[in-house]
């Protein structure tokens, strides 16, 4: 086992990126991500870590850099939150589109306006369907793991997709947490060296990102889609060999409590804890309450959603994000989508709730279930508000 | 390339659509553009070669065995800058028939 160190979340992200033995790191600081890339730029800037540290004047550029240096066969990373994420979303799409295996943390940060630097899931949601890879963690020590399992997965030679780690801004990012740290022997057998399919080198002259005409755009989507649902078990395989070597096993639903209850909490990120939390309780009122985690935002995990919400009447579906003018938050939207087809649905319930960093404590997921059992009770199918709001 | 594009599927595209094979932008049928096409009066060509020179698409060769400079409509836009440029007026641009 591993030493287990008290330590900043953000820290440990760095600590991580160190240990995944990158070549490239190219971001612009915002809060709340600066204390990964300081940190980063530190070790680079001490001899530590042997990388090229590429500073730049705008996350479109971080992103770009990542994308030239991959292509050029060197394992790459950047990190963002909000603002930053909006402001590199172009080249979002063009990694994912040239099946360049980056992998990003993102500190999820509510976006602007009204200006804010707390956090909602806002900023991914903006850059949901774009191709790449999405985790959503829970605690730090899942951030340090996934930093592994990414970059194992992404340059997997059937997957090749970049990946985004998303991890809850101040939430996570800024406390401290009992870390427990891998071996490096250990990581250097888990993720070996990276190995591109393709990269640009003048010994064999290859293009990457030509433009494609309407008669073959179509042929090039349906592959990069078909790629993404088949990275499906792969992602089983890395998270299963991660947990051969660590003992930690995850998987892209995770349930707690959640056997013959009536009502399921469904969440998101750090949601997830405090959700836990909420559910003792009202277990121990004898309430048939518990919990769904997503921890695969894409590919969404649809198989195994449907299995672990199985003969459930009620779902109360959290969002950290507003969809405006749409179906409710994007989670919701998500799992609407994914029941439609099956027999004897349960009613859905939508609450957002937490965005930009309001505290969302153990007695809120209860009034949230007790608001949305009575309402569900009096025959309300699919309600949806913003939680907590002041009338 | 061993077919054209439209014929390829997409299990046939390579990672990321990368062109593993250089320079194959050779292959691509740009005269399919024009509507105008350059026709040379040799009788009134001085073999001056600016319409060579002045080509964007480097649709135009160098001198044949005559001196004379020729078009390849396979490549040739049919943007009309060599007969603009020809100082004796030796280019016209005419309708392609079909």
């Amino acid at each position: 086992m591993g030493k287990r160190v008290g330590m900043e979340v953000s820290i440990a992200a760095a600590e991580a990126v160190k240990q995944a033995n990158v070549d490239v790191i190219s971001a612009y600081p915002i809060t709340p991500q600066s204390y990964i890339v300081e940190h980063l730029s530190e070790l680079v800037a001490n001899g530590e870590l042997d990388a090229d540290f590429v500073p730049v004047e705008s996350e479109h550029t971080a992103l770009s850099v990542c994308v030239g240096s991959e292509a050029a066969g060197a394992r790459s990373f950047t990190c963002t939150s909000s603002q930053g994420l909006s402001l590199m979303s172009e080249i979002v799409f063009i990694a994912s589109g040239l099946r360049l295996p980056i992998v990003m943390i993102l500190a999820n940060r509510t976006l602007s306006s009204p200006l804010s630097i707390w956090n909602d899931h806002s900023d991914v949601m903006s850059i949901r369907d774009t191709g790449w890879i999405q985790y959503f963690v829970e605690n730090g020590q899942e951030v340090y793991d996934h930093v592994f399992v990414s970059y194992r997965l992404a340059e997997d030679r059937d997957v090749l997709i970049p990946v985004i780690i998303n991890m809850d801004g101040f939430i996570l990012s800024h406390v401290i947490e009992p870390i427990e740290f891998i071996e490096q022997e250990k990581i250097d057998q888990f993720l070996p060296p990276y190995k591109p399919l393709h990269r640009l080198h003048p010994d064999q002259p290859v293009t990457m990102g030509a433009f494609a005409l309407p008669s073959i755009f179509a042929e090039a989507k349906k592959a990069q889609e078909v790629a993404l649902l088949s990275s499906m078990p792969k992602i089983l395989d890395t998270w299963k060999a991660f947990g051969d070597l660590t003992g930690r096993y995850y998987h892209p639903i995770e349930t707690y409590k959640a056997e013959d209850a009536d009502t399921l909490l469904i969440t998101m990120g750090s949601f997830g804890e405090t959700a836990s939390v909420a559910v003792d309780q009202m277990r121990e009122e004898n309430r048939s309450v518990g919990l769904v985690k997503i921890r695969l935002w894409r590919p969404f995990p649809f198989d195994d959603f449907r299995k672990a919400v199985a003969g459930v009447k009620n779902l109360v579906v959290i969002d950290r994000a507003v969809s405006l003018g749409g179906p409710g938050g994007p989670v919701a939207g998500e799992i609407k989508a994914a029941l439609y087809g099956e027999e004897g649905r349960p009613s859905i319930y939508n609450f957002v709730a937490g965005i930009s960093g309001r505290d969302v404590a153990p007695s809120d997921y209860i009034k949230m279930v007790d608001k949305a059992e009575i309402e569900i009770e009096e025959g309300k199918r699919d309600g949806y508000e913003i939680y907590g709001v002041r009338e | 390339m061993t077919k054209p594009e439209s014929e390829w599927t997409w299990k046939e595209l390579s990672v990321g659509n990368v062109v593993l094979e250089p320079g194959n932008a050779s292959q691509y049928r740009t005269g399919d553009w024009k509507t105008l096409m350059p026709v040379l009066n040799k009788e009134r060509c001085i073999h001056c070669g600016l319409c060579y020179i002045f080509c964007p698409d480097m649709a135009y060769a160098a001198a044949d065995a005559e001196g004379y400079f020729i078009a390849d409509l396979f490549y040739c836009k049919g943007c009309g800058i060599c007969a603009k440029e020809c100082p004796t007026g030796a280019i016209t641009m005419v309708e392609e028939e079909k």
